[in-house]
């Protein structure tokens, strides 16, 4: 159906809009201001709080344009006498209960109902009574309340039922004992929360981790990229006094819209923590010392120019920038090191000669919300990236069918059609889809106008990867669907394209003497190894990193943080900088490369690590290594691609190869692990920062119900977990959403580094 | 036993009977119609809306739970408090006509009878007083009470005591 046009009058001024559009906004593309406090062009329309009244011809009562669709000839005005007297009046019922503390309100000076007060309101009201005073709730670590100045605009209700996909606030009581908030004392679950506090018109919601750190106006904005997953939300961070105080969204409709996760709100902490390292440190006979830039460049120099190439190891996070990554291949590669790579948490490499140069979504982010069905194979969207799940919800509430093939239900908030078997099952469960044409999934696929399957993260860290990569593409490819990964770093795109893979240069090119995956030179004949971001949480068995890791004759960690645990295996610590403290690129999972700038200089002596690699390069004479700014190394490796489409998730890989994991039940107390990563623990500077280490669950080991039985334990009760030779005891939780046979134990938590494979089989037993 | 807990289970099968025989009454896809018949049977069980039960009925229709506690706060027939559950719930309306024709002796009556305030339940929870700031629509018959949901009007201290001291 053709959109129709029509012509309306805003203050006198002709104005086309289409036809049955809200006031509001053809107002707003108009740049005609019109105060508002409910109204949210993303949310549902309450017309409840009446800021939007304005005088509409033929109407003797005032209108709310937020709630008043446009026709043929309409006239309104906004500023008339009318409109005034109304807003005003409003603005002074709004005011009757809203406290006069804006001196010692956080949102002060950044404030909706500030600032419209100042323009539509007056310096007087009527009112003399009393106030209502709003007893205020803890609803987290994550947002502060003062709920004495909520004027019920309801946008953070609106929002939980409509964009977090979880109603967890509401509006308790009635009439003037109504009360925005949660009844019963919690803490708000969503991944998504985070998002009230911008939606708050006033100082009711506001960040705890930055409550009363600096006021709006001593802040300077930086834009950047959220680096915690593979969509490379566009974000601002403010920083006071040249410290980070906190990050918010910045609008982008192609990738984040207007939201961003919590994830991408509060990691921004990290960067202060006690465990930064603020100078270069060197540790001789067991001993840390402090020591110039200029003596642990030389001893770094020394150790890499006399270290065996072939029995040197480097390896990277995938959070790191692209530049990052570049030079670090570029570096290593120099001194002839062959061993790279940044799959950390990846265990089976088999395929990867047939790997495509980088792992693309299949399509622009904003495509995903248009799909009419998706597969989701080992997938935890929800988690592991937040804002495509918003996508893929979208799609769902649009009538998309959503399927998923999970080693455990995930929990979704929308309809997915989950199949949860056990991670080996996986395997058989996608296999029994492609012999059966007819299969319900197929057909669903197959029907659909758009389709697509994604391989999600869980999937990269199964053992059994290369075997759902080309199962999950035989499957696309006789449905038609587009096939396409959901990446697992905010820049495993660009590792990828880095180069920061051992059979491949960067650009995705050939390499004549391809290097050997992690998994091969992940052991003791290893004798030093490079660590660029990179820390044990990170890797698919943190355990076994451990142990190789500390019989290494030398660890280089280039990274701003170092726990103890960092300090028992490195011998050189380099502190790098966070993603706030130097420019960088993140490609996200569409292949898009966002470039940022510092938002502020790293703490200490500690410097930008994209330099300390740098002049690493020029100290131990790799040739060719001088480049003045990031912009530059981004235009090398685009004139390396050479126009090269790197988006092409083309895959040829010739058979499926089969599988046999371990795990024989409760019996002999043998389970297969299911360790998919925490959702508050994916990277260094998340693990570290202090709100969302809060919102992370109590450990437990779930455990299929009759498992539980066989075992004889019920929630709660400790259990002794055992995995190699380290056990730890754990609370006990029953789950039908675990296959029988299988103990979800998730990965990268702190009680989860002594352990080893996130996929591998553990003992757990009853204790005492 | 392998089955999980829900938290519906705490529903009486009497309960679970009441709301699936309103669910029927509304579509499919529009249960949550029937949230105030059964916080209207578990306030007819229990005398008050606990929030497991609360939690229960969410569960059963299968809507957020902080809805149904939005619906329970806004009614002022559904109490939430436990302190305030009592098999006879007794509102004396004190609304203009009322007031008028000695509703305040009446109210002074009862407190004085039972032995509670404004506000309170017996001790052996059978009578709660009920803060009752709505008119209830009987002004041509003043003073009135409502015990549970029966109307008593033209009302005197004797009729009173006739009326509560044959409650069961």
């Amino acid at each position: 159906m053709a959109e129709e046009f029509v012509t309306i009058e805003i203050n006198d001024q002709p104005i086309e809009a289409r036809k049955g559009a809200m006031l509001i906004d053809v107002a707003d593309a108009n740049g005609i201001s019109i105060p508002r406090f409910c109204y949210h062009k993303k949310l549902s329309i309450a017309a409840s709080c009446r800021m939007c009244l304005v005088e509409m011809e033929k109407s003797w009562k005032p209108v709310p344009a937020c709630a008043t669709p446009v026709g043929a000839g309409m006239k309104f005005w906004t500023r008339t006498d009318k409109a005034r007297d109304a807003q005003k009046s409003i603005m002074e019922f709004l005011l009757i209960n809203h406290p006069l503390d804006c001196p010692i309100c956080d949102q002060g000076g950044e404030c909706e109902l500030q600032d419209v007060s100042v323009a539509y309101g007056s310096c007087k009201s009527n009112y003399a009574e009393v106030k209502r005073v709003v007893q205020d709730k803890d609803i987290g670590p994550l947002i502060a309340t003062e709920m004495t100045r909520c004027i019920q605009c309801t946008r953070c209700v609106r929002f939980g039922d409509e964009i977090a996909g979880m109603r967890e606030m509401g509006g308790v009581g009635r009439g003037d004992r109504l009360e925005i908030g949660t009844y019963i004392e919690k803490s708000l679950k969503s991944e998504l929360s985070g998002n009230v506090i911008d939606l708050c018109p006033v100082g009711a919601l506001t960040a705890k981790p930055s409550r009363y750190k600096a006021r709006a106006w001593e802040l300077q904005a930086h834009d950047a990229i959220a680096p915690h997953d593979c969509v490379g939300s566009n974000i601002q961070v403010h920083t006071f006094r040249k410290e980070v105080v906190r990050s918010v969204p910045r609008e982008n409709d192609a990738i984040n819209e207007c939201w961003i996760s919590d994830r991408d709100r509060f990691a921004y902490q990290g960067i202060y923590s006690p465990e930064r390292i603020e100078k270069p440190m060197l540790k001789r006979d067991g001993i840390w010392y402090t020591v110039s830039w200029q003596q642990a460049l030389d001893a770094t120099a020394e150790i890499l120019r006399s270290a065996d190439p072939a029995r040197t190891g480097a390896l990277a996070s995938a959070a790191s920038t692209l530049e990052e990554l570049y030079l670090f291949q570029r570096l290593m590669r120099g001194l002839n090191v062959r061993n790279i790579d940044h799959r950390l948490g990846q265990t089976d490499f088999a395929d990867q000669d047939a790997a495509p140069i980088c792992p693309y979504l299949g399509m622009p982010l904003g495509e995903l919300e248009k799909q009419n069905a998706a597969l989701l194979i080992g997938s935890n969207v929800r988690q592991e990236q937040p804002m495509l799940n918003h996508r893929l919800r979208k799609a769902a509430l649009n009538g998309a069918k959503v399927m998923a093939v999970n080693p455990r239900a995930f929990d979704f908030n929308y309809d997915v059609a989950q199949q949860a078997v056990a991670p080996a099952a996986m395997v058989q469960a996608l296999q029994a889809m492609l012999d059966d044409p007819d299969n319900s999934t197929m057909l669903a696929l197959k029907n659909a106008e758009h389709a697509v399957v994604l391989l999600g993260n869980v999937a990269v860290q199964h053992p059994a990867f290369s075997t759902l990569r080309a199962l999950a593409n035989q499957i696309a490819q006789q449905t038609g669907a587009t096939f396409g990964y959901l990446a697992e770093s905010s820049n495993t795109v660009g590792a990828w394209v880095a180069g920061v893979v051992p059979h491949r240069l960067s650009a995705g090119r050939e390499l004549k003497q391809p290097g050997v995956p992690v998994s091969e030179f992940l052991n003791e004949s290893t004798r030093t190894f490079v660590l660029l971001n990179a820390e044990l949480a990170d890797f698919a068995n943190p355990q076994q990193a451990m142990q190789v890791l500390s019989a290494a004759d030398n660890v280089i960690a280039i990274t701003p943080f170092a726990d103890e645990t960092v300090r028992k295996y490195a011998t050189v610590l380099l502190p790098g900088s966070t993603f706030a403290e130097s420019a960088g690129t993140l490609c996200n999972t569409e292949g898009r490369w966002q470039s940022f700038k510092g938002a502020t200089e790293p703490v200490g002596e500690a410097r930008p690590t994209w330099k300390i690699l740098r002049v690493l390069g020029n100290t131990v004479g790799v040739p060719d290594f001088d480049w003045m700014g990031t912009e530059e190394i981004v235009a090398e490796l685009r004139l390396e691609l050479d126009g090269a489409e790197v988006c092409d998730n083309t895959y040829k890989n010739p058979s499926p190869q089969p599988l046999s994991l371990k795990g024989r039940g409760a019996e002999d107390g043998e389970f297969q692990r299911i360790g998919d990563v925490e959702m508050y623990r994916t990277d260094l500077l998340v693990r570290r920062a202090k709100a969302l280490q809060a919102m992370i669950p109590t450990t437990v080991v779930r455990l299929n119900p009759q498992d539980a039985d066989t075992l004889g334990v019920t929630d709660g009760d400790t259990l002794k977990v055992r995995q190699g030779e380290f056990s730890v005891t754990l609370p006990a939780q029953r789950d039908v959403g675990i296959p029988a046979g299988c103990a979800g134990l998730q990965a990268g938590l702190e009680i989860s580094a002594v352990l080893g494979a996130a996929f591998g089989s553990i003992h757990i037993t009853k204790a005492g | 036993m392998t089955e999980l807990k829900r938290k519906s289970d705490l529903l009486s099968h009497h309960e679970r009977e009441e709301i699936d025989s309103w669910l029927q009454r509304y579509p499919a896809d529009k249960r949550q119609s029937a949230l105030l018949a059964a916080l209207r049977a578990v306030m007819h069980e229990d005398h008050y809306l606990s929030v497991e039960k609360m939690d229960a009925v969410a569960d059963y229709i299968g809507i957020p739970e902080i809805a149904v506690y939005e619906v329970a706060s806004f009614y002022s027939m559904f109490e939430m408090d436990k302190k305030s559950a009592a098999k006879y719930s007794i509102s004396v309306c004190s609304n203009v006509s009322c007031m008028l024709c000695g509703s305040d002796n009446i109210l002074e009556h009862i407190e004085n009878k039972l032995g509670i305030k404004l506000g309170e339940a017996t001790s052996n929870g059978k009578f709660f007083l009920k803060v009752e700031e709505e008119c209830l629509a009987a002004c041509s018959s003043a003073p009135m009470m409502q015990v549970n949901h029966v109307y008593h009007t033209h009302l005197t201290p004797a009729k009173v005591d006739e009326i509560l001291d044959g409650l069961e």
